[in-house]
């Protein structure tokens, strides 16, 4: 049984309201306590003074990419990436090839993702058949096969009834369902409609395309008493529709992509590829509003929405290019920005990373309770660092935060006990 | 805190290396395109129409979408300048799906090309190219998607500038499908940073951009008061397709409402012009009367747009070697 002691932190779990510098004893994977506790005897010790102590942070949108583009990135070099990102969970949308839509794709995930070793996979069902929005999944077995929610990844479905019953069925089954809110027809376009977006005569995704959407689920959810978590909300009035729903009672939970805290379509400049991603960049009044939502505690996590590509994926005309950021290894250091800019104290800031996800996941993760699986995430909360794509552990390269100087850096991370990342120089 | 962004059109002495977009140009380059343009004015009208300034250099026009009238226009402004051209039309995207548009781009490289000319279905195409072809090649923007189409704006100034002078002076109307349009983008531009006493665009709410009143311009739904009082009505084409997708009910209403006929024109100076970027669809945005009539300077503005083409391309290839490097601005 190995006995491993992390000294002189400052330990942080949300959870558990705790928020002191401590030693942190594990044993065979597991968290044993906190404190000197006299009679553990320790085979190891790491040194942890300077560090923050906190859960491994639990990402609630990362693309592996892995079964269908194996050539972009696969779940080993993801979950590496992930490890270097202080994360220790991953949440992998089920628009793979194929669908995560049976159970046998989401055991291929896992699987991988255990042979891997370095993150735990949580595959996202997919809430209807091949994601086409026509009949409605096999829930219940997805569920057993390692599913910890179901969600229609992409944009929201054109039929009404069937969302409908896809909710009432999820509810039955006692399944959170995880929804994007964006129109299906005013949803088509590359930038946020507004001045810059016809400056550059870029086609326009409206801010009525993600609120229409989810008012539509609103209703729906209402109707149907379904729990529903909204992925990566992109405008400040649907931040505004989430707190209203929730001070009404309604079982809805969001989250943000940690991107769009800091840029806006300000940032394509010259059509910058880099800056396309769906749901769009929007104004510098969304990204506020975003990151007060955030603040406020409306949106519950902020997530990677990570979305690693090939140089190929981006090198090409902007709306001809392939959206997305790769942004497992850029999240803590983003997220933490929070801090300074909203005055954010930083276990709220932990929570969005860790124990707000797990809870929004319905699983056992995200706090340091004793028996809890030591995943960890050790960081230096103070240590600078500039962002060079050259050195990402993912296999995309694809981020537009090169040359940002970010303050926080990984140090160490641990799952189950076993260190699955350490910085060269710690 | 992103990082600096360079001005891709300039080099490090500020002569124009690129010419991609109006926007990012100021009134010092956009006056010495007109200048040079009416230097050039008079070519098309002599015995021998050649000047020898680009001799040797190889000029390719690379057009993804097609075109007969701006291809031609380029490809006799090179000849004009007795550069070897170059005609590649790439009109269906099926052709590039085995080569990706860089392989493409640096085959003809190899091929010691000097100048790209641009059209391309998709906006910022032209920014991507000249983005990463090598540094002893320029790009010109022939028409990138909705974005911009630079030398038709020129062209258009080249235009206004020889029928009205000042145009500090001026009121410029720009009517019909804005939304779709990157010649009305570029002329705004343009029209803004010469000076223009005011800009205004006339359209339904379907065919005008979110924000465009940003851009500068004044917003007019009717075509009577958008009119009034101006010195310049620009029409611009409205493709068939509009009709789809739920933009307009049907050409006839847009005619009607829309469409620049000697009723309407009455509402502008008696001696405004009427211009068009081609090719016009009669009995859609404008009537043949005005098209043919005595104050449609339509043709005039084609001549004209060779001279702009052989401005533009003998100041990006007429500059001295040694500063293809951009500048940070």
């Amino acid at each position: 049984m190995r006995r491993i002691r992390i000294q002189g932190g400052r330990v942080i779990d949300p959870a558990n309201g705790i928020d002191r510098i401590t030693d942190l004893c594990i044993a065979d994977g597991h968290i044993v306590g906190l404190g000197s506790l006299d009679d553990f005897h320790a085979d190891e010790t790491i040194t942890a003074e300077g560090l923050i102590v906190c859960p491994g942070l639990i990402d609630l949108s990362a693309r592996l990419r892995e079964p269908g583009l194996e050539t972009k990135a696969t779940i080993a070099s993801e979950s590496a990436a992930a490890a270097a990102g202080g994360i220790t969970t991953l949440c992998c949308p089920p628009d793979t090839d194929p669908v995560v839509d049976n159970p046998a794709v989401a055991e291929l995930i896992r699987l991988r993702a255990e042979q891997a070793g370095k993150a735990r996979v949580v595959p996202i069902g997919a809430l209807t058949q091949r994601l086409e929005g026509q009949q409605i999944s096999e829930m219940h077995e997805l569920h057993r096969a390692g599913c910890a929610v179901v969600g229609q990844p992409n944009r929201s479905l054109g039929n009404s009834l069937v969302q409908r019953r896809a909710f009432e069925y999820a509810a039955s089954c006692d399944l959170t369902v995880f929804l994007r809110p964006l129109d299906p027809w005013l949803g088509h376009g590359c930038a946020h409609e507004g001045p810059v977006a016809t400056r550059l005569g870029l086609p326009a995704i409206p801010e009525s395309a993600e609120t229409i959407a989810l008012a539509r689920d609103l209703l729906l959810i209402e109707q149907t008493g379904v729990r529903a978590h909204f992925c990566q909300l992109s405008s400040a009035r649907a931040c505004a529709m989430v707190a209203e729903a929730q001070a009404r009672g309604l079982p809805v939970s969001a989250d943000v992509a940690a991107h769009h805290l800091h840029l806006c379509d300000h940032d394509i400049g010259e059509f910058d590829t880099l800056c396309h991603v769906l749901p769009p960049l929007r104004s510098e009044r969304d990204r506020d509003g975003l990151c007060r939502a955030v603040a406020d505690g409306v949106v519950g996590a902020i997530c990677s929405d990570h979305q690693p590509h090939d140089t190929d994926a981006k090198l090409a005309p902007f709306s001809l290019s392939e959206p997305g950021i790769s942004g497992l290894e850029t999240l803590l250091p983003l997220a933490l920005r929070l801090c300074e800019s909203h005055a954010m104290p930083l276990p709220e800031l932990i929570a969005r990373l860790t124990s707000h996800p797990a809870r929004i996941l319905a699983i056992d993760s995200g706090h340091l309770s004793p028996g809890a699986s030591a995943d960890l995430c050790l960081f230096d909360p103070e240590q600078h660092w500039v962002v060079e794509p050259g050195r990402l552990h993912s296999r995309g390269h694809n981020t537009p935060f090169t040359g940002w100087e970010l303050k926080g850096r990984v140090r160490r991370t641990l799952l189950a006990g076993r260190t699955v990342f350490m910085e060269p120089s710690a | 805190m992103s990082l600096r962004r360079q001005n891709p059109q300039l080099d490090s002495e500020g002569r124009l290396r690129h010419f991609l977009s109006i926007e990012g140009l100021g009134r010092t380059i956009l006056t010495e395109i007109l200048d040079t343009a009416e230097s050039f004015a008079g070519v098309g009208s002599q015995q021998v129409k050649k000047v020898p300034l680009l001799r040797g250099k190889t000029i390719v026009n690379l057009f993804f979408e097609a075109s007969t009238r701006t291809r031609t226009t380029f490809e006799l402004a090179a000849k004009r300048l007795s550069a070897d051209v170059l005609n590649i039309n790439i009109a269906s995207s099926a052709a590039v799906k085995g080569e990706s548009l860089l392989d493409m781009l640096h085959n003809l490289e190899a091929m010691q090309s000097d100048l790209f000319v641009v059209r391309h279905s998709e906006s910022g195409a032209a920014h991507f190219i000249a983005r990463h072809v090598a540094p002893h090649v320029s790009v010109i923007n022939a028409g990138d998607g909705r974005h911009a189409h630079p030398t038709q704006a020129m062209l258009d100034m080249f235009t206004i500038r020889r029928h009205k002078g000042d145009f500090g002076q001026l009121r410029v109307a720009i009517v019909g499908d804005i939304m779709h349009s990157r010649v009305a983008r570029s002329q705004i531009h343009a029209l803004t940073t010469l000076g223009t006493a005011e800009v205004r665009v006339v359209a339904p709410a379907t065919l005008l951009p979110t924000a465009v009143e940003q851009l500068g311009v004044h917003v007019f739904h009717d075509l009577a008061e958008g009119l009034r009082d101006c010195d310049v009505v620009i029409g611009l084409r409205l493709q068939r397709e509009r009709m789809e997708g739920a933009l307009l009910p049907s050409e006839e209403e847009f005619f009607e409402r829309y469409g620049l006929t000697e009723r309407a024109l009455a509402h502008a100076r008696p001696d405004a012009i009427v211009m068009h970027p081609g090719p016009i669809n009669r009995g859609v945005e404008i009537d043949s009367a005005v098209a043919d009539g005595p104050q449609a300077v339509i043709l005039e503005q084609v001549t004209l747009g060779i001279a702009v083409r052989m401005a533009v391309m003998s100041m990006v290839l007429g500059r001295p070697p040694g500063a293809e490097q951009g500048e940070t601005t």
